[in-house]
């Protein structure tokens, strides 16, 4: 069974996004620590890329940011090795494809399984085009999480019939970022999901309160965090890190 | 030629967020359905003829190849359209079937300025709403195109994310698309981004082709030797090769933006350049450093200046069907200035990159051979940039 399963074995997962990088290494290490040590069941690491189509401005400026503080792949690989060492909690890359193709599918999925990265989300990778990874993914232990959409309508049985690890619903149209309102019929989503798959979803896009976490947990099996912990990193740079974990113990405690 | 998933060899495919994709497969379904529509190509010729301004003349360049001395010169004249470029014909294409998909309003990404006019133009004509992203600072670069989608009744959104060009125009137009899918088509500019768009593009523009054999064989009694045109996402280059792709005695040419030379980081040259990767929903040639990150390019000619170039471009690459070599902007401009002086016609700085190529192999090919180079646009928005260029600072 998959690692990512245990993030859900304590009641509901709180998913925490940070950016690789930004604005250094060292930041995000500490912000990794400080999310996991108040209730973070699993954390994202974006790898950052020069054109995040699929990204609001927030995290568009996050991936600008740790460009250029000058992090790379193989700085970012090198760093999870580092933080494996006493971080246990499920961890995935999200990235965008030619990250991954530009490495190199096998070296870069293989360099996953040895330095402890559980899984993988590609936001531009959608069930269509899933076998360019695939294979790399399966040979090395690596879940290829899908993503569903407001839009999916009846793909979203397709999909979460062959889902691994664990579902990412998007919960309203457009790009991230902290949104006042979700308006979409996610319960209507959760339940097509469910009738197709045994693995946990969890739900993202514009979730930023303790309100709307608790409100979507009780639909979901998780909730996502990425844009709002990211303006911690705007905001106080190198200090982030206290903010981060004070924002994902009231998240937390919301879920329960 | 496009298989599964639209692919063209190991290019193309539809590498977007899901989002998208129920858009996208609404989109290849209304197209098969009204491709062979015979209402629809109808009210689309007419719209090509009495609207654009078709068929666009072939005309016999005798000056310039008496002047170059080798093989004989005819331009495919994309300038005289209706709106002033090649781009006209996809846009009226794209529009009426997103007319016929119940569509009411369309966004479109510009460089130059030229696709966004296009849009504009064919959103007023069709009483569609309309929003262009163009990089903020190509705003600055083609203030006057700017002017003229306002005054079309279009709104311009100057994009400041990334390096403000291109590459960031498609971008936000497809950030944009994610937020509003169910009134709204994106009228992508190029033979690019996810299928069905590198093939629906494709074929509207195929009539470039189509018009070319038959008016060369009216004129010449043959096929030419030579198809010439400029390359950024490969739209006018398609659309002067398709039809010909099969022809194996015609050479197909297409003429990539190498800015400053490409031995030099200032360039847009993406076959001679590049490798292949996957952006903007597609598999193929980008300019990238060896992490994937896109690289900033740059061309003289906003319309080139893109990192990456359509899959069908790239597969043609590949297989050895079509040649890819790369022009400078101070070939270009020698060339822009060359056609103005010899034959009255300003072309486009973009098609003033087929010209300089062509200048370069006329010479040594025979008198009896025939080369067909495509003026994509009209240079008159290009004139204050050539002057700037040749330190002369003009206003416009």
């Amino acid at each position: 069974m998959s690692k990512i399963r245990s993030a859900f074995a304590n009641g509901k997962a709180f998913i925490a996004f940070i950016t690789c990088g930004d604005p250094d290494l060292e930041t995000t290490g500490a912000a990794v620590r400080a999310a996991v040590e108040n209730g973070a069941d699993l954390i994202e690491l974006g790898i950052p890329f020069s054109d995040p189509t699929a990204e609001g401005p927030v995290i568009q400026a996050a991936n600008e940011r740790a460009l250029a503080g000058g992090v790379t792949t193989d700085k970012i690989f090198a760093f999870v090795k580092e933080l494996r060492r006493d971080v246990s909690v499920p961890l995935v890359f999200m990235t965008y494809a030619n990250v991954v193709f530009s490495y190199g599918a096998e070296r870069f999925l293989g360099t996953c399984r040895e330095i402890g990265v559980d899984g993988i989300i590609l936001p531009d990778l959608p069930y269509e085009e899933k076998d360019e990874f695939l294979p790399a993914c399966r040979k090395y232990g690596v879940d290829l999480i899908s993503l569903i959409a407001p839009t999916s309508a009846q793909r979203i049985a397709t999909i979460a019939s062959e889902a691994e690890g664990f579902l990412y619903i998007v919960s309203s149209l457009g790009v991230t970022g902290t949104r006042s309102e979700i308006k979409t019929d996610l319960a209507s989503i959760v339940k097509v999901v469910r009738e197709n798959t045994e693995i946990p979803c969890a739900i993202g896009f514009g979730i930023s309160t303790p309100e709307q976490a608790k409100k979507m947990s009780e639909l979901a099996d998780g909730v996502i965090v990425g844009s709002a912990i990211v303006k911690f990193m705007a905001k106080y740079g190198k200090e982030a890190p206290k903010y981060v974990g004070e924002y994902v113990r009231s998240m937390k405690e919301a879920m329960k | 030629m496009t298989n599964r998933n639209g692919r063209f060899g190991i290019h193309g495919g539809q590498y977007i967020p899901e989002t998208l994709m129920n858009a996208v497969i609404e989109l290849e379904e209304a197209y098969n359905h009204y491709k062979d529509d015979p209402d629809f190509n109808r009210e689309l010729t007419a719209l090509f003829n009495d609207y654009a301004g078709r068929p666009s003349r072939l005309y016999y360049a005798e000056k310039m190849t008496k002047d170059l001395g080798g093989a004989k010169i005819y331009l495919k004249r994309e300038d005289l359209n209706h709106t002033g470029a090649h781009k006209i014909n996809n846009v009226l294409g794209q529009a009426l079937l997103a007319k016929k998909m119940g569509k009411t309003r369309l966004i479109a990404e510009t460089g130059a300025g030229q696709h966004g006019v296009a849009t504009a133009t064919a959103a007023a004509l069709m009483g569609m709403e309309c929003v262009v992203f163009m990089g903020e600072e190509d705003t600055v670069r083609q203030a006057l195109n700017v002017y003229r989608m306002r005054l079309l009744g279009a709104t311009v959104i100057p994009v400041r994310s990334g390096t403000g060009t291109l590459k960031d125009a498609v971008s936000e137009a497809m950030r944009e698309w994610t937020s509003r899918i169910e009134d709204t088509h994106y009228c992508l500019g190029s033979v690019m981004g996810p299928h069905p768009f590198p093939t629906i593009v494709r074929d509207f523009q195929a009539v470039i082709s189509k018009e070319i054999k038959a008016q060369i064989l009216e004129k010449e009694g043959r096929l030419p030797d030579a198809v010439v045109a400029c390359v950024g996402g490969g739209s006018n280059a398609i659309g002067s090769f398709y039809h010909f792709i099969g022809d194996a005695g015609v050479r197909l040419i297409g003429c990539e933006a190498a800015g400053r030379g490409i031995d030099t980081f200032e360039t847009a040259a993406t076959v001679n350049t590049g490798r292949v990767g996957i952006f903007h929903g597609m598999k193929s040639y980008f300019c990238q450093d060896e992490y994937g990150q896109i690289a900033p390019v740059y061309s003289i000619s906003a319309g080139l200046d893109y990192p990456g170039i359509g899959p069908e471009h790239a597969y043609l690459h590949d297989v050895g069907r079509a040649e890819y070599v790369p022009v400078t902007d101070e070939e270009a401009v020698r060339a822009f200035e060359y056609t103005a002086k010899t034959e009255g016609i300003i072309p486009a700085i973009e098609s003033a990159h087929a010209v300089a190529h062509a200048m370069k192999i006329a010479p040594s090919m025979g008198k009896d051979q025939v080369i067909v180079i495509t003026i994509s646009g009209r240079g008159d928005k290009d004139c204050a940039a050539i002057a700037r260029y040749r330190g002369e600072d003009i206003h416009e």
